[in-house]
């Protein structure tokens, strides 16, 4: 199919001008020296500054870093086993599980927010641990998923011919199993990460008074008004992102294989 | 592999899911078919039909409807457009597309918020060009927009990767058999796409379902849907009853969409995954 020409090229530019343009309007407030949200009031960088000494954003964004990079860490651990564990398992069994690993996926965040709620008030003070049990619970599924078709992919002759040339079982699983499905680990801890910082819902219905991510901070304020800070924090967050997704070079052509060979 | 021993690498897992998926399920449906004093009844599950949360039920399944059609509208000639240009460019365009979602999501509605408000930005630029302002604030079109913006994202990943991961034999196949273009389109792109598409609508249609928070800062509200009334239920009128019960009800609305159009998570997974 060839649509390019001059239209293909404007359609894919009004899209992401569709896309993007509330992003440039972040990041332009961010350096505005009004207050204002629409008036233009000159070039500061004040904001960036005071950023450092707002004690409520820095501790949401030290609460949001923190719960990321632990749930991710725990969901890919927890994951990388129980996906091993289920691809071992006989059909039935992983029918089952396969299943009960979509439930968060499918149900809306908001029911999952509410079940989890309802569960933690009987045994646990609402804070940042039932916050984390939430989100390595959102979280553990998108590392499965990734797991798994790297697993189905893997050359089981490798590890077989490691066992007859005299490696024990765990070293095998060390050195044979793990290397081979890594890749699906790493991209399901950074899915992880990313879903547990942009997550608002289940944040906010199980995490009691007194903590918050910088979602919730940013929802608690938006009555009375949004501090300009938030947007320097969220520009430099923004940018730090695309810095790095830039120096990872996304491997989509690897990414698109993939997929092609689960099918 | 000694699979009866791997089995067992599962157990932590089947644990967390009996104690943190399975669990709260049962807590939510229990909560539900009881009122306050623990007595069973189904009020609570059938009060999506009275006439007040019929009116947000409606209105939610309309405004999710019509963001899922949009959304499909928009997304699929991208992918079309992108299928036709050349590998590099792709994977610059694709990272383009998503890198959006990587800025926190309730900032990103605010700031559709001033993009479109009364004295927004796209009124001041109308006003300068002196062209009578749009009214779009608080109205459904304004939570329309931000569902489609917030969620395009998830429709075009799934028909992205659907779309370019047919195979060009295929089509060079139907040419050589005297297929035309729109032949080609209709009668081989757009059925092998069709699961990227399911997954596309149930990956928009669920959330925009279900949401709460891009109605209260672009409706202002005024306009109801089924999550700002269970939202309101746990943290203003503290009916959990009734919430839970109207949350249950929405989960089997959900499923019947999921069940309806199928859909990969795995597909959906590699398509967002960096």
């Amino acid at each position: 199919m060839k649509i390019t020409g001059v239209l293909g090229k404007i359609y894919i530019a009004l899209v992401m001008f569709f896309l993007y343009a509330p992003i440039a309007v972040l990041i332009v407030l961010s350096f505005n020296a009004s207050r204002s949200r629409v008036i233009w009031g000159g070039f500061t960088m004040k904001w960036y500054t005071a950023l450092l000494d707002s004690r409520a954003i820095m501790t949401a964004l030290g609460t949001t870093v923190a719960l990321a990079l632990l749930s991710a860490l725990i969901a890919s651990v927890l994951g990388l086993f129980g996906a091993i564990g289920i691809y071992s398992m006989r059909r039935r069994n992983y029918r089952i599980m396969l299943f009960a690993t979509n439930i968060p996926l499918v149900n809306a965040d908001i029911v999952t927010g509410i079940a989890l709620l309802l569960w933690f008030v009987r045994f646990l003070p609402l804070g940042f641990s039932s916050v984390l049990l939430a989100h390595v619970t959102f979280n553990i599924p998108y590392v499965i998923l990734c797991v798994l078709p790297k697993l189905r992919d893997m050359d089981m002759f490798q590890y077989e011919a490691a066992l007859d040339l005299g490696a024990g079982e765990p070293y095998a699983f060390v050195h044979i199993l793990i290397p081979q499905i890594l890749p699906g680990v790493l991209s399901g801890f950074l899915m992880a990460v990313t879903m547990s910082m942009d997550d608002f819902v289940i944040t906010y219905f199980t995490k009691g008074p007194g903590v918050n991510t910088l979602s919730t901070l940013i929802y608690g304020e938006i009555k009375k008004g949004i501090k300009p800070e938030m947007y320097a924090l969220s520009t430099i967050l923004f940018f730090i992102v695309l810095i790095l997704l830039i120096l990872v070079n996304l491997p989509y052509d690897r990414m698109f294989t993939r997929t092609r060979r689960v099918r | 592999m000694n699979r009866s021993r791997t089995r067992l690498l599962a157990i932590p897992y089947i644990i967390w899911v009996a104690g943190f998926t399975v669990i709260p399920l049962i807590f939510i449906i229990t909560k539900a078919v009881t009122d306050e004093n623990g007595m069973l009844t189904a009020s609570n599950l059938f009060a999506i039909f009275d006439p007040l949360h019929r009116k947000a039920l409606m209105m939610s399944l309309l405004l999710a409807f019509i963001s899922t059609v949009i959304c499909i509208i928009i997304a699929y000639p991208v992918a079309i457009i992108l299928r036709g240009s050349h590998i590099r460019k792709k994977n610059i365009i694709l990272f383009v597309l998503i890198l959006p979602m990587w800025m926190n999501f309730i900032l990103r509605i605010l700031a559709m918020q001033m993009l479109i408000s009364n004295n927004g930005i796209v009124n001041h630029i109308l006003e300068t060009l002196e062209l009578p302002p749009l009214k779009l604030i608080n109205t459904p079109q304004a939570i329309v927009i931000g569902m489609v913006y917030d969620y395009l994202p998830y429709m075009m990943l799934p028909i992205l990767n659907s779309v370019l991961s047919i195979s060009e034999d295929v089509i060079e196949a139907a040419k050589d058999l005297g297929s035309d273009k729109m032949h080609v389109l209709l009668h081989i792109i757009l059925p092998l796409s069709l699961t990227g598409v399911g997954s596309g609508i149930t990956m928009v249609f669920v959330p925009s379902m279900t949401e709460f928070v891009i109605a209260n800062i672009l409706g202002g509200g005024k306009i109801q849907l089924l999550g700002n009334i269970i939202e309101q239920e746990f943290t203003v009128t503290m009916n959990w009853n009734l919430g839970s019960g109207l949350s249950v009800s929405l989960m089997a609305f959900v499923l019947i969409t999921s069940f309806v159009f199928g859909r990969n998570n795995e597909d959906a997974a590699a398509g967002i995954s960096i």
